[in-house]
């Protein structure tokens, strides 16, 4: 803490301020993370270990059984895998590809109608795409892509746009329009500039994008279950409500805890390494 | 200042112009993501007026008819039934998210590493699905084979494991507390972007001036954080306004139908009955509520808009 007077009360409640602090932390961790690590040390568990100590942490048998009784479920977990990850990597790809240049035009360029344009393009992040699943439906029926993943990540694809657009808008913002210049006098040319200067400063940006188009489109529950039908074109959170209202009114508890740990381990292990891209993102919506 | 650019490595002429003059590249760049948000957000928007005065089945013709799917919607008693839940939920959530997380912003906001160690813990769940959270709470809460019910047995708190699922207040209190745990790290950290424009000085000058804690919280902290607050007020309305995930997996609408949220009828209504027609007139319905919700947030923030962030 700032501001201590000289002095050793001054320090000896100092310490104690802090210990407090420290304590009080802990706690609160505690309570943040437990239920995921439960949910982690169940999954290795054998089936009547976990029935019989489910607080505990470590489990005398190390067992892979539920991961394995998970590929039984519908058309297999690595299935159900493999989608969500299609989907991840497709959405991550075409929300790139497409906020990047629209990034680009809108900061580099103009034309006529730009910030009428620009506005719109916010304002659709007010309105929840809750409410325009019905006609999307139809939408994606008539052209040929519902019940398709392809259709899927074209749904989340345009609902990740106005957020990733204002992203990149304002990392090409940022960089300066004299270094442009120079670089142009140089006799840099437009494709020189974009993959050289451009790309490179705006790339901080791009991460940002793509983690969030990564973790919306992995996690994104309602528009999945709307939209796919058959078992086997089912994404990670679907399987797991799947197997969470059971077989003949049994759930398998163990086989839920693995599929709950290939589902969020993902995102815990990306957001750790990404961390600062996410709360760049964050804070950037934040001050919108 | 931006200056003029020129397509395939001519020297640009260097005088001072507003950006790109050739509009029509600007043009082509953006249209890839225009293409996107008109096919598949525009019109789909509009769609859902439209269908909103049609009978609408999935199968077989459409009718027109007018208002009737409106006038159905006043008439609605399970609809209304649900929009009063969503409301009370979302109170009740709000504040309970906002009372967990302004305390945990005060107490990260510390230049310590260990502070920004904690700051992490505490945001973690929000990183992992809703979908996912909500099948873990789901066995957090089981009373057979739960963690919850375990605990609480163990130590001696409860007689009998406890089953809160099985009455409205005690099901609602177990969602909120789950949408707290998953989110209070999200608002924590939107409110400490707030807590972080408030500039030191300020801060010093007040105490040395003598001011308490408690006035230095009420005279410089709330006032100063006025626009993080309001927006983590509106963040927190429109999520748990269109909350699903959370009723569809864990209550499962239950018990006897008391937790269905608003997103949850319109699903019903729309994917399971089928009725596309008075699906989009409930989901019109609950988009104009969160616009207005959304615009009443806008015009506040832009009232005093040199007042940080």
């Amino acid at each position: 803490m700032s501001g201590s007077n000289p002095g050793s009360g001054q320090s000896t409640s100092e310490r104690v301020g802090h210990a407090t602090f420290v304590l009080v932390s802990l706690l609160l961790a505690i309570f943040f993370l437990m239920p995921i690590v439960w949910s982690v040390a169940n999954s290795f568990k054998p089936a009547a270990e976990a029935l019989a100590h489910p607080v505990a942490l470590f489990s005398k048998a190390f067992s892979l059984e539920n991961y394995r009784r998970l590929e039984d479920v519908g058309a297999g977990w690595y299935v159900y895998a493999g989608n969500s990850v299609l989907i991840a990597l497709g959405t991550i790809l075409l929300t790139v590809g497409v906020s990047v240049p629209a990034g680009y035009g809108f900061s580099k360029f103009r034309f006529p109608g730009q910030s009428l344009i620009f506005v719109v393009v916010m304002a659709t992040m007010m309105i929840p795409f809750q409410s325009i699943l019905t006609p999307l439906f139809l939408i994606l029926k008539f052209l040929g892509l519902q019940n398709n993943l392809l259709g899927l990540v074209l749904v989340y694809t345009t609902f990740q746009l106005p957020f990733s657009i204002f992203m990149m808008r304002n990392a090409f913002d940022a960089i300066p329009g004299a270094l442009i210049e120079a670089a142009r006098i140089d006799g840099a040319s437009q494709w020189t500039l974009m993959r050289r200067i451009m790309m490179p400063l705006a790339l901080p940006g791009v991460a940002t994008v793509a983690m969030f188009a990564f973790l919306n489109s992995w996690n994104e529950f309602l528009a999945a279950l709307i939209f796919l039908s058959d078992q086997d074109k089912f994404t990670l959170p679907i399987m797991l409500v799947n197997v969470s209202s059971g077989i003949y009114g049994i759930i398998d508890w163990g086989a839920l805890q693995a599929g709950i740990t290939v589902t969020m381990v993902p995102c815990i292990l990306l957001f750790l390494t990404l961390q600062r891209y996410y709360v760049r993102g964050l804070t950037a919506g934040a001050v919108k | 200042m931006p200056k003029p650019e020129t397509e395939e490595g001519r020297v640009a002429p260097t005088k001072p112009m507003a950006r790109e003059p050739h509009g029509w590249m600007g043009l082509a760049f953006i249209a890839p993501s225009m293409v996107f948000i008109i096919g598949l957000f525009v019109i789909p928007l509009a769609m859902t007026v439209w269908m909103s005065f049609y009978n609408w089945p999935l199968l077989g013709r459409r009718k027109f008819i007018g208002l009737a799917n409106y006038s159905e919607l006043f008439a609605d008693t399970q609809l209304w039934q649900s929009l009063g839940f969503t409301l009370l939920y979302t109170g009740l959530v709000t504040a309970a998210i906002l009372a967990v997380s302004f305390p945990l912003a005060l107490l990260v906001d510390r230049p310590l590493k260990i502070a920004g160690v904690f700051r992490t813990m505490f945001f973690m769940p929000v990183v992992i699905g809703f979908g996912a959270a909500s099948t873990l709470w789901m066995w957090l809460l089981n009373p057979d084979s739960g963690v919850f019910s375990r605990l609480l047995l163990g130590l001696g708190l409860v007689d009998s494991a406890p089953r809160p699922l099985e009455s409205f207040w005690t099901a609602l209190a177990v969602i909120i507390l789950m949408v707290v745990w998953k989110t209070a790290g999200f608002t924590m950290v939107i409110l400490l972007t707030g807590l972080q424009s408030i500039p030191t000085d300020i801060v010093e000058a007040a105490k040395i001036d003598g001011a308490s804690v408690f006035s230095r919280f009420r005279r410089i902290t709330l006032p100063l954080m006025r626009n993080s607050l309001l927006l983590a007020l509106v963040l927190n309305i429109t999520s748990s306004m269109l909350a699903f995930d959370q009723f569809f997996i864990i209550t499962q609408g239950g018990p006897e139908n008391s937790t269905i949220s608003a997103v949850f009828s319109i699903y019903l209504v729309s994917f399971s009955s089928y009725r596309l027609g008075y699906g989009s007139a409930l989901s019109f319905a609950l988009l104009v509520v969160l616009v207005a919700i959304s615009s009443v947030q806008l015009s506040f923030m832009r009232q005093r808009p040199e007042e940080g962030r």
